[in-house]
C-alpha cells in the first residue's frame, strides 16, 4: 500500500535515514562553526548574519499570513515594531523597568498578537489589492504613532528612539559581553547568533508542523478558494484571525530580539520599505515553501551586504579607480537581480520543489 | 413535518436588486431519496443552493434541516449541520493534491488545535492518520485514488468532478447537494457518475441534484422540483413532472407549448 507516501510529510520522508542523519550532523557542525569563521573575516559579518536570521524569522512569520493563508500583508513590519518597542519599554532606563527577557519576549509576542487581531478583524472581508492597501496603512499608522507618542505623555520618546536597551541576561550571564571559554572567544554577537539559531530552529519546527496539520490545510484552503473553504466547514473568520495572530507573534518575538541586539531602536527602523523587503524575501524564495522563504530571506539579506564590500574594490581592479558610487551601483545590481529572479523563476527560487518531487515520485510508481 | 423529512423549505424568497431569484419556494426532501432540481438557465437553481448553504441570506422563508432551522447560519455552520455541496463551475483547491483536498473536507469533523499541531500530541497524530486514511478511502470510493498525489488542477475534468464529490463526502454530510455534476461529461462518464450517485444513496446519504441532463435526472431522481423564473412550477415523481404542461412550456417557450397544446386538442 502506497498510503505512507501519499501523505504530505514530504520533509520527514527521507529515503536514506543514515545519510539524512549525517547531513544533519554536518549542517549542525557548520552552523556551530560559522560565527568563528565569520569573526575571522570581521565582526561586522557576525552582526550581518544575526540580522539575516532576524529577517528569516520575520519572513517565516509573514509566510504564515501571505504564503499559507494567502492574505497580502504590506504592513508586517508593524508587528516587528510592536515587539521591539514592547521590549525596549520594559527593559531600558526610559521607564526604569528592567524585566528579564524571558518575561518580555512572551509579552511582546502577545502584544503583537493582539495587534495582529486588531488588524485582522476589520479586514476579514478584504482580499488581494484591497487588503494590501489597508495593511499598508496599518503599518504606517503604527510607525507614525511611535514617532509621535512622546507628547503629552512621553511613551515612545518619539523620533529620538529609545537607547540603552538591556541586552539579554540570564542571572550574571549577559549576551552583550565577551567571554572566553576553553580558548574560544565568544563575543556578544556570537552569543546572540547561537540564541537566534535556537529560536530560528523552534520557529521552523512550529511552521513545518503547522503547515502539515489541520490548521495549515485550512489556511491553504482559504488561500486557494475561500468560498469552497467555507462550504467545507472551515470557519474562515477564525482561521484568518489565527493566521494574522500567529504571524504577528513571530514578528513580535523577532522585534524583541532586534531591540536587545541593537540596544537602540527608533521608528526609522520600521518604515514601509522594510515591509516590502520582507514580502520580497517571501515571494522571491517561494511563497508557502518554508525552506524557499528561508533561502529568500538569507539571499536578500546577504546579497546587498556582499555587494557593499565588493563593488568598490572590483571597480578599482578593473578601471583603476571608482567610477560609480558603490552605494548606487549596489542598489542597481540588487534591483536587476530581483527583476531577473522574478522573470526566470516567477514562483520563487524553491516553488514548493519538495512537493513537486513528491508528485513526480507518485507518477512513477 | 414527518419523521421522514430531512430538509423542509418553506416560502424561501431571494431578490438581487430588481431580480427576483427565488419567490416563495417550498418543498420537502425525504431521507434517502435523490431529489432533482431542474429548470431552464436562470431559473434560480444555483441561487437556491447558495441560500440553502448560507452563502446568501434568504429575504424570507426558512430551511429546516433534520429538525433544526438553518436561518442565519453561516456556510461553515451549515456544513457542520450536515449539508455538503459541490459547485457548478468546479471549485477545488487547485494547487493542493487530490488527497489534501479531501483531507480538508475532514476539517469540520476533526478537532486538532494550534497547540496539538505544534506539539504533535498523541491525539493529534492519531487524528492526522485517521484523516489521511479516510481521505484515501474516499478517493478510492469515487475512483480517483491513483491521482491522490496529483495537484487538483492537473486532474482530468471528470476526475475533478469526482474529487469534488469526495471532498464533500469527507464532511460526512446527511444531504449531499450537487450542482450540475454531469455538466461537460460524455456518456460513459455520466454512466459512471450515475453509478456513483446510486452507491452514495445506497450508503445512506440523501442527494439533492441540480442537473440539465434530463436522461440522468429522469432515471436517477425519485422526485423532481421544477423552477422557472424563481418560482416552483411543478414537483413530484420524475415521470409525472415530465408530462406537466407548465414544465414543457418553461423548457420550450410558452408560445410553442401553447401551439403544441392547440395541435393536440
Amino acid at each position: 500500500m502506497q498510503m505512507e507516501r501519499a501523505l504530505p510529510h514530504a520533509l520527514i520522508n527521507v529515503r536514506h535515514p543514515a545519510l539524512a542523519r549525517l547531513a544533519v550532523v554536518l549542517i549542525a557542525a557548520a552552523l556551530a562553526a560559522l560565527p568563528f569563521a565569520l569573526a575571522s573575516v570581521g565582526t561586522a559579518w557576525v552582526r550581518i548574519t544575526n540580522l539575516a536570521i532576524l529577517y528569516v524569522l520575520l519572513s517565516l512569520g509573514l509566510n504564515i499570513v501571505v504564503g499559507f493563508a494567502g492574505l497580502l500583508d504590506l504592513g508586517y513590519i508593524a508587528f516587528y515594531a510592536v515587539g521591539a518597542y514592547t521590549y525596549a519599554l520594559l527593559a531600558s532606563p526610559h521607564f526604569g523597568l528592567h524585566l528579564p527577557f524571558w518575561v518580555i519576549l512572551p509579552i511582546g509576542a502577545l502584544v503583537a498578537c493582539f495587534f495582529g487581531v486588531l488588524l485582522g478583524t476589520p479586514t476579514l472581508k478584504l482580499r488581494g489589492d484591497y487588503l494590501a492597501i489597508v495593511t499598508l496603512g496599518f503599518g504606517e499608522i503604527v510607525r507614525i504613532f511611535l514617532n509621535n507618542l512622546s507628547l503629552p505623555v512621553n511613551i515612545t520618546n518619539g523620533a529620538m528612539g529609545i537607547a540603552r536597551i538591556d541586552p539579554f541576561r540570564f542571572g550574571s550571564f549577559s549576551f552583550a559581553t565577551t567571554q572566553t571559554v576553553g580558548g574560544f572567544t565568544f563575543s556578544g554577537p556570537i552569543k546572540y547568533y547561537y540564541l537566534l539559531l535556537v529560536v530560528l530552529l523552534m520557529v521552523i519546527v512550529v511552521n513545518l508542523r503547522l503547515q502539515d496539520s489541520r490548521i495549515g490545510r485550512a489556511w491553504e484552503a482559504i488561500r486557494e478558494d475561500e468560498v469552497a473553504a467555507r462550504a467545507m466547514g472551515i470557519n474562515t473568520r477564525n482561521m484568518k484571525l489565527l493566521a494574522f495572530a500567529m504571524g504577528a507573534s513571530f514578528g513580535g518575538i523577532a522585534g524583541g530580539m532586534f531591540s536587545a541586539i541593537q540596544g537602540f531602536i527608533s521608528p526609522e527602523s520600521f518604515v514601509l520599505v522594510e515591509s516590502v523587503n520582507i514580502l520580497a524575501m517571501v515571494v522571491l524564495g517561494g511563497m508557502g515553501n518554508i525552506f524557499g522563504v528561508i533561502l529568500g530571506a538569507l539571499l536578500l539579506s546577504f546579497v546587498p551586504e556582499v555587494l557593499r564590500y565588493t563593488v568598490g574594490p572590483v571597480q578599482k581592479a578593473i578601471f583603476g579607480r571608482t567610477l560609480i558610487d558603490p552605494e548606487v551601483i549596489r542598489m542597481l545590481l540588487f534591483g536587476i537581480t530581483l527583476v531577473a529572479m522574478m522573470l526566470f523563476r516567477p514562483a520563487g527560487i524553491l516553488p514548493s520543489a519538495l512537493r513537486k518531487r513528491e508528485l513526480e515520485g507518485a507518477d512513477r510508481r | 413535518m414527518s419523521g421522514d423529512d430531512l430538509l423542509v423549505a418553506s416560502g424561501v424568497t431571494k431578490r438581487f436588486g430588481g431580480v427576483q431569484a427565488l419567490s416563495d419556494v417550498s418543498f420537502t426532501i425525504r431521507h434517502g431519496e435523490i431529489y432533482g432540481l431542474i429548470g431552464p438557465n436562470g431559473a434560480g437553481k444555483t441561487s437556491l443552493f447558495n441560500v440553502l448553504t448560507g452563502i446568501y441570506p434568504a429575504d424570507a422563508g426558512t430551511f429546516t434541516f433534520a429538525g433544526q432551522s438553518l436561518a442565519g447560519r453561516k456556510p461553515h455552520e451549515v456544513a457542520a449541520c450536515g449539508i455538503a455541496r459541490t459547485f457548478q463551475n468546479i471549485r477545488l483547491f487547485a494547487n493542493l493534491s487530490a488527497l489534501e483536498n479531501v483531507m480538508i473536507g475532514r476539517h469540520v469533523r476533526t478537532h486538532a488545535t494550534v497547540f496539538g499541531a505544534v506539539f504533535r500530541t498523541a491525539r493529534t497524530r492519531a487524528e492526522e492518520r485517521a484523516i489521511a486514511q479516510r481521505g484515501y478511502q474516499l478517493l478510492e470510493y469515487v475512483g480517483v485514488e491513483r491521482r491522490a498525489n496529483h495537484l487538483a488542477r492537473h486532474l482530468a475534468y471528470g476526475d475533478q468532478r469526482r474529487l469534488e464529490i469526495a471532498r464533500a463526502l469527507a464532511t460526512e454530510p446527511r444531504l449531499l447537494a450537487l450542482d450540475e455534476p454531469a455538466a461537460g461529461m460524455n456518456a460513459t462518464e455520466t454512466a459512471g457518475l450515475r453509478a456513483l450517485l446510486e452507491r452514495i444513496r445506497a450508503d445512506g446519504t440523501t442527494i439533492l441534484l441540480i442537473e440539465h441532463d434530463m436522461k440522468l435526472v429522469m432515471s436517477l431522481c425519485d422526485r423532481v422540483l421544477v423552477l422557472d423564473y424563481g418560482r416552483k412550477i411543478a414537483e413530484g415523481p420524475a415521470a409525472s413532472v415530465q408530462k406537466d404542461e407548465k414544465v414543457i412550456a418553461a423548457y420550450l417557450g410558452g408560445d410553442i407549448a401553447l401551439d403544441l397544446g392547440a395541435h393536440a386538442t
